[in-house]
């Protein structure tokens, strides 16, 4: 059975919820921020929330924690990371996923069901996508957004190269683009495709009870089991 | 530290901050963009500019300048 490792930070708030959603698929502990040991852990999440208060920049401080850079060798030797909003934040701060996610262009805080649909060339050339195993190109998902800062920001040129790496994942639907992000991107991946950061919070889309279980074919892609 | 928005980037807090000036008459008011500033004292003069491409700043989306000033005599 998988075992995910969901990160607590001080102001991570949507931790509990992964735990929970990831214990419908496999088995889940949390990681506290100060600690190293990501022993028998197969598959990490970086929950939503505001790690250290978003002092200074979303992630920034995050970033530096041990947990971190147990996550950073963790992803370096192939391990499927999924980072979640501020997870997302964090992961691009840290350098594992590219791009920047800025302050949304209405200012407001979104807080809504949205719709994303997979990118056609999801797959590429790359064998193993961790988390985005069991999900194929042009696929819609239902999942909610709710941030403040989560405009994903790269140069022209970056998105260019994003877009022919296939390193984009999921984009919202026509119409669906809650906070201005460039190209309608909602979750981009690292150049192996085992590092995905997403905006949408999929470990709130996984009971029909609160309108969509979209959100567990993500975590059961990386445990390997149906959805 | 002077740190603010790359150029190019859309600042909606500047745009923000624009819009509700003339509403208390300052008029002619353009490209307002808001950035941070960060105050420290050190040491290590010569590392300010890598502290702050590798935590004050992230240089994707700001520009930063260092600006040095002597501590003025208190005692």
């Amino acid at each position: 059975m998988t075992t995910f490792g969901v990160l607590q930070f001080p102001g991570s708030c949507d931790d509990r919820d992964a735990v929970s959603a990831c214990e419908r698929v496999g088995e889940a502990r949390f990681v506290w921020h100060e600690d190293r040991d990501l022993g028998g852990i197969d598959a990490v999440v970086v929950p939503g929330g505001f790690s250290y208060g978003d002092y200074l920049r979303v992630g920034a401080i995050a970033r530096f924690a041990p947990a971190m850079e147990s996550v950073v060798e963790f992803a370096r030797d192939g391990g499927p990371v999924l980072g979640i909003c501020n997870g997302f934040q964090v992961l691009c701060e840290a350098g594992l996923l590219p791009g920047a996610l800025l302050t949304n262009e209405g200012l407001h805080f979104v807080c809504r069901q949205v719709e994303i649909v997979a990118e056609p060339n999801l797959k590429g050339a790359r064998h193993s996508l961790g988390f985005l195993d069991g999900i194929e190109g042009g696929e819609r998902l239902s999942i909610p957004v709710k941030h403040t800062t989560g405009r994903f920001y790269a140069s022209d040129d970056e998105l260019d190269r994003l877009e022919e790496s296939g390193q984009i994942a999921f984009r919202y639907a026509a119409g669906h683009n809650p906070n201005g992000s460039a190209r309608d991107i909602a979750g981009v991946t690292n150049e192996a495709g085992n590092v995905l950061g997403l905006m949408p919070h999929p470990e709130h889309a996984v009971d029909p009870l609160t309108g969509s279980e979209d959100g567990l074919r993500l975590l059961a892609s990386v445990a390997a089991v149906p959805a | 530290m002077l740190i603010r928005p790359k150029e190019g980037i859309l600042d909606p807090q500047g745009k923000a901050v624009e819009r509700a000036l003339p509403a208390l008459g300052f008029e002619g008011v353009s490209h307002v963009r808001v950035g941070r500033l960060v105050e420290l004292e050190t040491e290590n003069a010569e590392e300010l500019d890598s502290l702050c491409a590798k935590l004050l700043a992230n240089p994707l989306i700001e520009d930063f300048e260092v600006e040095h000033v002597e501590p003025a005599e208190t005692s």
